[in-house]
C-alpha cells in the first residue's frame, strides 16, 4: 500500500478495484485447474475412485467457485458505486 | 396412470399462460412500466437457454452412458461466466457500442464490415443448429410418446410426426408474434425474454423435484444415494483425460459462439452491469441444474427395465412409480426447454440470413440502388418471419428425414463443435488487432470443411454420401484422410480428433493467412475499436460526406427505418448543428449516427453499404488512422489538425456561401418585386386611366358600352386593393399588431370549408384525397387565419401542381407535442435550392405564369408563427409537400357529441 497524504484515500479505492479485477481474472483459470484436479486421481482398476466421491468433489468446488464470483462481482460494484469520483478507468493490461 | 388428455390439457394451458405472459411483458415494456423486465436475474435466467431438452433430459442419457462426464457440458460455461471479466464484458460492450444485431453481425463488421464473411457465419450457423433444432422437436415428440404409450385409456398412439408437427407451428407462430414485432433487432424482446426466463424456472423447478422425489422418495436419502451411486453401474470415475478437457473447452468455446446464446448475452442485454450478476447466478443456476443428474441416472439404471432409453428416465421414473402429477412437471420442463431454444434460435438465425442474404440480395435484384428500393421496411420484417418459419421447417424436415434414431447427447454435440468454428475469427477480432478478413474467412472455410468431414457426415453413419471404404480407407484411398483418423491420429476418440483437429487447423490457418496478407483501412481501423473498445468508447468514423446528399440520404432512411423515426432524426441533427428544417449538413458524425441507426435494421454490413452508395465511399480520415498507427501520431497529428481545420473552413465556406447565395436571391428578388409590383400597379392604371377618359371625352356611348367601360375600371379597382390589403396584412403579420380571434371547431369541417373556398366554385380539376378519420380533431385557435393558410395551401397545389392528373393528399396526424398536417401534391415539387427561398416574401418560383404578387408563404408563415406553430416544406417526398405544425395546445379534448 502506498501511504501519500491526500489522495490516500482515492488511491485505496483505485487499487483495490484493480485487485478485485485482477481477482475476477484469475479466477477461471483457478476453476479450470481445481476442476482437472480429478483427473490425476486413479482411475484403473481395483484403487479407482468412485463416482460420488469425485461428485462431491465438484460440486464443491463449483460452490465454493460460484460463492468467490459472488463476492468479486459485490465488490466490484460497491467500489464503483462508492468511488464515483474515481475517473481511473479500467484499463484492460495491468 | 395419467390420462393423456389431462397432459394435453395441462401443456395447452401452460402454452397460453406463456403468451398472455409475454403479451402482457411486451405491453408493459411499450408502456414504458415494468423496469423489473431489466433485472439482472430476468437477464440471468434468459441466459439458461443454454440449458435445453439436451440438459433436461439428455444430461441424465449422458450420465447413464458415461458417468460423471456429462458435467463437462456445464463446467465449460462456468469457467466463462466466471471469467467474464476477460471476454463477456468486451463483447458485450463491443455488441452495444456497434449496434451489433448477431454473431454474425459482429464478425463481419470486426472484419470490414464484410458481407461475404456474414454470409458464411450465416450458412454455418445454419447448419450447425437445424440439427439441435431437430433434436428439440424429437424430445418433445419423444416425451409426449412415453406418455402416450403409459396411458391404457388411449387407443391409438398419437402420429409422431403430426406431433412434431404442431410444435413447430406452435413455435413459429409464437417466434413471429414476439420476435418480429420492432424491426430493430437492437430493441430487446421483452415478451420473449420473460416468457424463457419464465421456462428457466420452470425446467429447474421440474429437474429439483424429479431430484429430489429420487433421492428422497426412491432411495430414501443421501446416505442411501451415494450407496446406490456406488453400486451402480456407473460407480467407477472412468473418464479420459483428454474428453474431459476437449469437451469442457468445447461447451466453453459453444458458449461463447451459438447464435442463441449471443442473442440473449449480448444483443438483448439492456445493461452491461447484469453481467456482474450472471457471473456468480449462472454458475449456480448450471450447478442445480446438474445437482440430481447422476442420481437419478444411477437410480434409473437399477430399477428401470433394461432397453429403456435413459435420456428419458426423468420421465419414466415418476410414472412407473404412478407420480403422475411429478410425470406431468417433468414433462412441461421438458417442454418448457426445448421450445425457448427453439424460440430464441429461430430469432437469432432469421436475423442473420434476413440481414446477410435476404436483404443483400433483394437490394441487388432491385437493381442495386438503395434510394430506389420502394420501402425496405416491410420486406425486412418479411423476410424476417419467412426466414423464421423457413428455419423451424429446416429443423422439422431434418428430424423427419434423421428419424430421430441417434442419442440427444450425439447431436448435440456436433452442433456445438460446429459453432465452435466461430471462435478463432471472435476471439481473434476481439484481441488481435492484426487479425484480418483474409484470415478470418479461410480459418472459417479450413475449420467448417474439417467438421463437416470429420464429425458432421460421419454422424449419419455410413451413406451414401461417405460410405464405409473412405472410413476405412480414407478419400480418395489416401489413408491419412481418413474421417476418423486424419493425418495418422489413429486410435483417438472421434469427438475429441474431430474437434481438435478443426479447431488447430482452424486457428492456424486464420492466424497464418493473417500474418501474411495485409487488411485494408476499415479493417485496421474497426480492428482498433474493437481491441481497444475500453480504451475509446467513442467510435471514429470512415464518412466524409462533403456533397449535399441530405436528401437522398432521406428518401432511403424513410423507407428503412420509417417516415416519422427518420423525420425525427434527421431534424433533430439539423436542429444540433443549428440548422432549421429537416435536412441536416451530412457532417462525419451524422453520418455515423445514421449507420448506426440504419444497422440495428437491416445489419452493419448492408447500412453500411447502402450509405455509401449515397455519399460515394467511405473514407478512413486520417484521425481514425491515429488510432491505428501511432508510430508516426506527430506528423500525422499535426496533418489531421489541418485536415479537421480544412473541412471545419469548407464547411463553414458551404454555410457562408449558401447564405450569400440566398442574400442575392433576396436581392433580385425585391427588385424584380419592385419592377413587379409597378408592373401591377401601373397596369390596373393604365387601364383604369384609359377607360374613365373614354367614359369622359367620347359622347354618345351606348348604355352597354359603358357599363362594360365601368365594370374594367370597377375590377381592375379591386385588383389594386387585393394587392394592397396583401401587403397591408403581411405588415400587420410582420409587426405582430395582429389581434386573434380564438375560435373552436373541427379540423375537418375547417377543411371541408377551405377546400370549398380554394376551389372558388369552379369545377376542380384537382383531386383531393383525405383521411377523414385522423382530422377527427377540435382545434382551439384562430380558425379563419388558419383557414386562411390552408386555402393558400390548396391554392398553391392548384396553380403550380404540374402532373397530368394533379392530386393533393391532406393527412394529419399527432406526433407528441405537435399536430402535423400535411399537404402532398404529385406534381415535381421544389427544387432543392429554391426551398431555402419560397418562404420569403416576393418569392416566386420562376415566372410569373400563375400572377400574384409571391406574398401568399409569406403571409402563411406570419400567419403560423403566430398560432405558434409552423409551416414548413417537407423534403423527400412524391411531389411539392408542406407541413402545417400546431402545438397539442390547441387540440381540444376528444369530440363528445356536443358539437
Amino acid at each position: 500500500m502506498k501511504s501519500k497524504a491526500g489522495p490516500l484515500f482515492l488511491e485505496q479505492r483505485t487499487y483495490r478495484r484493480r485487485r478485485m479485477a485482477d481477482a475476477a481474472r484469475f479466477l477461471p483459470f483457478l476453476g479450470a485447474i481445481l476442476f482437472s484436479v480429478p483427473l490425476l486421481w486413479g482411475q484403473a482398476g481395483t484403487d479407482a475412485s468412485s463416482t460420488t466421491a469425485v461428485m462431491l468433489y465438484l460440486f464443491l468446488v463449483w460452490g465454493i467457485l460460484v460463492a468467490v464470483s459472488a463476492g468479486i462481482s459485490r465488490k466490484l460494484r460497491e467500489d464503483e458505486t462508492h468511488g464515483a469520483d474515481d475517473k481511473t478507468p479500467s484499463k484492460s493490461g495491468v | 396412470m395419467a390420462p393423456l388428455n389431462v397432459l394435453v390439457l395441462v401443456c395447452l394451458t401452460y402454452v397460453a399462460f406463456l403468451f398472455a405472459v409475454a403479451f402482457a411483458a411486451d405491453h408493459a415494456a411499450r408502456r414504458g412500466r415494468g423496469t423489473w423486465l431489466r433485472s439482472p436475474i430476468i437477464y440471468t435466467l434468459s441466459l439458461s437457454i443454454y440449458c435445453t431438452a439436451w440438459t433436461f433430459y439428455g444430461a441424465v442419457g449422458f450420465a447413464a452412458r458415461s458417468g460423471l462426464e456429462f458435467v463437462t457440458i456445464y463446467l465449460g460455461p462456468t469457467l466463462v461466466m466466471i471469467g467474464w471479466w476477460w471476454t463477456l464484458r468486451k463483447m458485450v460492450r463491443v455488441g452495444r457500442s456497434q449496434r451489433v444485431t448477431s454473431i454474425a453481425d459482429l464478425i463481419s463488421s470486426r472484419y470490414g464490415k464484410s458481407n461475404t464473411l456474414a454470409v458464411c457465419v450465416t450458412l454455418l450457423a445454419v447448419i450447425g443448429t437445424t440439427p439441435y433444432i431437430a433434436l428439440q422437436l424429437q424430445s418433445v415428440t419423444l416425451s409426449f410418446a412415453t406418455f402416450a404409450a403409459s396411458d391404457p385409456t388411449s387407443a391409438d398412439l398419437p402420429d409422431q410426426q403430426s406431433t412434431a408437427l404442431w410444435v413447430a407451428l406452435g413455435l413459429t407462430l409464437f417466434t413471429i408474434l414476439f420476435g418480429t414485432r420492432n424491426l430493430d433487432a437492437n430493441e430487446r424482446h421483452h415478451g420473449v425474454v420473460i416468457a424463457i426466463a419464465l421456462e428457466a424456472v420452470v425446467k429447474l423447478f421440474a429437474l429439483l423435484a424429479v431430484g429430489v422425489f429420487v433421492v428422497w422418495g426412491l432411495a430414501g436419502g443421501i446416505s442411501e444415494t451415494i450407496a446406490r451411486i456406488d453400486a451402480s453401474p456407473i460407480m467407477h470415475w472412468e473418464v479420459s483425460g483428454g474428453r474431459w478437457i476437449g469437451l469442457t473447452m468445447l461447451s466453453a468455446a459453444a458458449f461463447l459462439c451459438l447464435p442463441r446464446m449471443f442473442q440473449v448475452m449480448v444483443v438483448e442485454n439492456e445493461n452491461e452491469d447484469d453481467l456482474r450478476t450472471a457471473a456468480w447466478a449462472f454458475p449456480g443456476y448450471l450447478m442445480l441444474m446438474s445437482l440430481f443428474v447422476v442420481p437419478i441416472a444411477a437410480i434409473g439404471l437399477q430399477t428401470m427395465p433394461a432397453g429403456v432409453n435413459p435420456d428419458l428416465f426423468v420421465l419414466t421414473l415418476p410414472l412407473q412409480e404412478g407420480r403422475d402429477g411429478l410425470a406431468i412437471l417433468s414433462f412441461i420442463g421438458g417442454f418448457s426447454s426445448a421450445t425457448s431454444m427453439v424460440i430464441v434460435a429461430a430469432i437469432a438465425l432469421s436475423t442473420m440470413v434476413s440481414n446477410h442474404v435476404v436483404m443483400p440480395v433483394w437490394l441487388w435484384s432491385k437493381g442495386g440502388t438503395a434510394a430506389m428500393s420502394g420501402d425496405v421496411r416491410h420486406v425486412a420484417l418479411l423476410a424476417r418471419r419467412l426466414s423464421i418459419g423457413g428455419i423451424v421447417l429446416l429443423g422439422y424436415l431434418y428430424f423427419r428425414l434423421s428419424g430421430g434414431g441417434e442419442s440427444l447427447a450425439a447431436i448435440g454435440l456436433v452442433s456445438f463443435a460446429g459453432v465452435a468454428q466461430f471462435l478463432p475469427a471472435l476471439m481473434g477480432g476481439l484481441f488481435w488487432r492484426a487479425a484480418n478478413r483474409t484470415g478470418a474467412i479461410s480459418g472459417l472455410g479450413v475449420g467448417f470443411v474439417v467438421w463437416m468431414y470429420c464429425m458432421f457426415l460421419p454422424s449419419f453413419g455410413t451413406s451414401s454420401i461417405l460410405p464405409q471404404h473412405i472410413f476405412d480407407h480414407g478419400l480418395f484411398g489416401l489413408s491419412w484422410l481418413r474421417p476418423h483418423a486424419l493425418f495418422g491420429a489413429d486410435g483417438m476418440d472421434p469427438l475429441v480428433h474431430a474437434v481438435m483437429w478443426s479447431m488447430l487447423l482452424n486457428t492456424a490457418v486464420f492466424i497464418g493467412v493473417s500474418l501474411l496478407t495485409f487488411p485494408r483501412p476499415v479493417e485496421r481501423l474497426q480492428g482498433a475499436q474493437f481491441v481497444n473498445v475500453f480504451r475509446h468508447s467513442s467510435t471514429a468514423t470512415g464518412w466524409s460526406g462533403d456533397l449535399a446528399r441530405s436528401e437522398d440520404l432521406m428518401i432511403m432512411s424513410q423507407r428503412i427505418i420509417g417516415s416519422r423515426q427518420a423525420q425525427a432524426l434527421f431534424s433533430g441533427a439539423a436542429r444540433r448543428q443549428g440548422l432549421a428544417g429537416y435536412l441536416p449538413e451530412p457532417t462525419p458524425d451524422f453520418l455515423l449516427e445514421l449507420e448506426r441507426e440504419l444497422s440495428g435494421s437491416v445489419g452493419t454490413a448492408t447500412a453500411h453499404a447502402m450509405i455509401s452508395q449515397i455519399v460515394g465511399g467511405a473514407t478512413v480520415s486520417v484521425e481514425d488512422l491515429l488510432a491505428v498507427a501511432d508510430e508516426t501520431a506527430q506528423i500525422m497529428e499535426y496533418s489531421s489538425r489541418l485536415e479537421a481545420k480544412t473541412q471545419e473552413q469548407a464547411r463553414t465556406a458551404r454555410q457562408l456561401r449558401a447564405a450569400n447565395q440566398k442574400l442575392t436571391q433576396l436581392s433580385v428578388q425585391k427588385d424584380s418585386f419592385l419592377s413587379q409590383i409597378s408592373h401591377e400597379l401601373r397596369t390596373p392604371m393604365t387601364s383604369i386611366r384609359a377607360f374613365s377618359e373614354i367614359l369622359r371625352d367620347t359622347g354618345g356611348l351606348s348604355p352597354e358600352e359603358q357599363a362594360k367601360y365601368s365594370t374594367i375600371i370597377h375590377d381592375e379597382a379591386v385588383r389594386l386593393t387585393r394587392l394592397l390589403d396583401d401587403l397591408l396584412d403581411l405588415s400587420v403579420l410582420e409587426n405582430g399588431q395582429v389581434v386573434l380571434n380564438t375560435q373552436t371547431g373541427r379540423l375537418s369541417d375547417l377543411l371541408d370549408r377551405t377546400i370549398a373556398a380554394a376551389a372558388g366554385g369552379e369545377v376542380d380539376s384537382l383531386e383531393i384525397r383525405r383521411n377523414r378519420d385522423k382530422e377527427d380533431v377540435v382545434l382551439t385557435t384562430d380558425l379563419d387565419r388558419l383557414a386562411q393558410v390552408f386555402i393558400n395551401l390548396i391554392a398553391n397545389a392548384r396553380k403550380y401542381c404540374d402532373a397530368e392528373k394533379p392530386s393533393l393528399s391532406i393527412s394529419s396526424k399527432q406526433d407528441g407535442s405537435e399536430l402535423k398536417i400535411d399537404f402532398v401534391d404529385n406534381g415535381s415539387g421544389i427544387a432543392t435550392d429554391q426551398q431555402a427561398v419560397i418562404f420569403e416574401k416576393f418569392a416566386r418560383i420562376g415566372d410569373t405564369k400563375a400572377g400574384g404578387a409571391g406574398l401568399g408563404l409569406a403571409i402563411c408563415r406570419e400567419i403560423m408563427a403566430r398560432l405558434g406553430g409552423d409551416v414548413t416544406y417537407l423534403p423527400g417526398q412524391s411531389g411539392g409537400a408542406f407541413r402545417v405544425t400546431l402545438p397539442v395546445s390547441v387540440v381540444s379534448s376528444p369530440l363528445g357529441e356536443t358539437l
